[in-house]
């Protein structure tokens, strides 16, 4: 039965993941800030079939609380299989512009916390010398485009983050898996014009994450053509890639 | 942003809400002060149901509440969706009681059609097989409705297209079975009269439901292929993936016409040699044949399709079934999906569409010649003492909808006496009269 930590729980992405593994009757320990969404997903995976969910409530900006949450959990699952890091926010590029304020919490949120949390948590998981770290990135992180980078840039921070430590842990035998989701439907996107056919279902993405930590990947681009689209605008020449407004 | 139903047609420009929690949607609510917004699940009432200037998807409240084992009564989120609940429950050994054609659809709008399935005629509607529902009906109140509780409100909701509140959760009773697997018989049927007979053979039959040639007239008039089965009774519990298979651009409407659609009829009807046919199959092909190719509904080209859904009463039976069939065929504007079926008796839901009598259901791709068809087989339905279906109706008239339910007098007075006239309302609601 694999015990599973997954923080920011209540993101789409995560309860799909979530769903999978209850329905394998694991042990889940959710972490995430609105304690009514929290608990109607702990409910919803305990009728598929958890063999048991605990949660705790923490925001990831409240750096000081996260060794406190993470000894706890560590406490009640007794080791980690799995720790998927899902939290963050897609902010509001214009006012990230507009606002310093804004854009340094979009850092915050999206990077500091996250790379705060990986520090801890991978102290932990050296000691265990096992088990898994996926963190959700972004395609966003690949390439800084006009529409979202400082969104971008947080997430470039957490790719270039997880790169290194992939490679400090895989001596203890800890996997490190970075997810690069392209465009996903979930609330925030549901009420964007966006391309409806571009937009992958969390279930798609959650089986993608399933199968990455299975095979011990480690990097993971879901959907698939993800990868081949972003090795396109990786490699346009800067000149042309200026120009454009992607 | 550009909203459709399943039929693409109407489009409108709507504003899309997506509260996650029902805090969140009385929240919502109490922003918009009564001016009125349409409830939207996951989008496949095929006309104007789910639209609206302002558009509260439902989707994101989908979480499974509690399940008693023993009862086998779920109680969900109104957005979880009946695949979902298959997938879930059918390796447990549960099923759902009563299915429409495609299972992705939500809870909560299985509930607002009142849907039925293939088990009609013995099982009745989704919503005889609902506990209780709990209805949001504004900022501060949620209600619980059951037959006993809040009688009127719920047999309002049951079938009420949306417009008497946000069903946030249900509990429903779902059915014990030993096999994901069917056993399915196909009856061949050369004419209408030769199908219905067949109906009234196979009643005790669990499901049972036809495909039918609209395009054939003479002595093939209404000839059929009628499907009935139940359940498998072995041990093998397993749920398969979808196909993979979808449409990802619109089809030529052009490539429908009388002449393609008349070559299909010919070569389905005789893909069965024999007279009965037994087979074995999945309770994916069996109950979803379509759902296994994603965006089908492009299949009728980027105006888009209307799906026209009627019941007559038995008594008016075979003439009245002839007349309109005469009428389809003789139009050459029928399609290859009409599926005809014997309804059991009507529930006491107040705009539930199964009333005791032949359904006959079938796509017609948006052109402007069609408009008048409609409006003529509408004067024949309502003649013979029929309704139309509103979870395929983009186009009746105010007229026709008071003829079709001549309670919704009583609907409405329920509305107006919990204040959810105008709050919860709809393109149809307004084009039907009742906003």
């Amino acid at each position: 039965m694999q015990k599973i930590l997954i923080i920011g729980a209540t993101s789409a992405i995560a309860e799909a993941t979530a769903r999978l593994y209850a329905a394998e009757g694991a042990k889940l320990y959710l972490i995430a800030r609105n304690d009514e969404r929290l608990q109607l997903l702990a409910g919803d995976l305990k009728v598929r079939g958890a063999s048991s969910v605990e949660t705790a409530l923490l925001d990831v900006n409240d750096i000081a609380a996260h060794q406190g949450v993470l000894d706890r959990a560590c406490a009640s699952l007794g080791s980690f299989d799995i720790v998927l890091l899902a939290h963050g926010t897609l902010g509001d590029q214009k006012r990230c512009e507009e606002e310093v304020d804004a854009a340094l919490q979009e850092l915050q949120t999206n990077a500091v916390s996250t790379i705060a949390l990986l520090t801890t948590l991978a102290n932990m998981m050296e000691k265990q010398s096992s088990g898994t770290i996926a963190v959700i990135s972004s395609v966003a992180g690949d390439r800084g485009r006009p529409s979202n980078y400082v969104y971008g840039t947080a997430k470039a921070a957490v790719t270039t983050f997880c790169e290194g430590l992939r490679a400090r842990m895989h001596k203890h035998g800890v996997q490190v898996l970075t997810i690069k989701p392209g465009m996903v439907d979930t609330p925030m996107t549901e009420g964007m014009d966006l391309p409806k056919l571009l937009l992958a279902r969390p279930e798609m993405i959650a089986a993608d994450i399933i199968k990455a930590v299975r095979k011990k990947k480690d990097t993971l681009y879901t959907p698939l053509p993800w990868k081949f689209v972003m090795a396109g605008i990786i490699h346009l020449p800067e000149r042309i890639f200026k120009q454009l407004n992607l | 942003m550009k909203m459709h139903g399943w039929g693409r047609y109407p489009e409108v420009d709507a504003e899309v809400f997506t509260p996650q929690t029902k805090r969140e949607v009385q929240e919502l609510l109490g922003r918009l002060q009564g001016q009125g917004v349409t409830p939207r699940g996951l989008g496949r009432s095929y006309g104007d149901s789910s639209l609206g200037d302002r558009m509260l998807s439902t989707r994101w409240m989908n979480h499974l509440l509690s399940f008693d084992p023993e009862s086998g009564v779920l109680y969900a989120e109104a957005a979880v969706s009946l695949q979902e609940i298959l997938q879930t429950f059918v390796p447990k050994g549960w099923f759902l009681p009563v299915t429409p054609g495609t299972q992705f659809v939500t809870v909560g709008g299985a509930i607002a059609s009142d849907v039925h399935g293939k088990n009609h005629h013995v099982a009745g509607c989704f919503c005889d097989h609902v506990e209780y529902l709990d209805l949001i009906t504004g900022p501060d109140t949620i209600l619980r409705c059951s037959p006993v509780e809040n009688p009127e409100l719920f047999h309002a909701t049951c079938g009420g297209m949306g417009l008497t509140g946000i069903v946030y959760a249900a509990a429903i009773r779902l059915k014990p079975v030993t096999s994901a697997y069917i056993d399915q018989t196909t009856h061949k049927a050369s004419n209408l009269r030769e199908i219905l007979e067949l109906f009234a053979v196979h009643e005790a039959e669990p499901y049972s439901v036809a495909w039918i040639d609209c395009i054939s007239t003479g002595s093939s008039l209404g000839r059929s292929l009628l499907m009935t089965g139940d359940h498998t009774r072995q041990e093998k519990l397993t749920v398969k993936a979808g196909s993979g298979l979808s449409l990802p651009v619109d089809m030529p409407s052009a490539l429908l016409n009388r002449h393609t659609i008349r070559a299909f009829n010919t070569l389905y009807y005789h893909r069965i040699r024999e007279r009965v046919v037994r087979s074995h199959t999945h309770y994916g092909p069996f109950f979803y044949p379509l759902d296994s190719i994603g965006d089908w509904n492009r299949m009728y080209g980027g105006n888009g399709f209307t799906q026209y859904q009627f019941v007559v009463p038995k008594a008016a039976g075979y003439p009245a079934m002839k007349a309109i069939l005469e009428t389809i065929a003789g139009s050459g504007k029928g399609s290859f999906l009409a599926v005809l079926k014997a309804f059991g008796k009507q529930n006491r839901n107040l705009l539930s569409f199964p009333m005791e009598g032949y359904t006959l259901a079938l796509d017609f791709k948006i052109e402007p010649e069609l408009f008048p068809l409609l409006d003529r087989l509408d004067s024949m339905v309502l003649d013979y003492g029929g309704r139309i279906y509103l979870t395929k109706d983009a186009r009746m008239s105010e007229a026709t909808f008071r003829r079709c339910y001549p309670v919704w007098e009583q609907f409405q007075a329920i509305r107006e006496a919990n204040g959810l006239k105008g709050r919860f309302t709809s393109l149809q609601s307004k084009r039907t009269g009742l906003d």
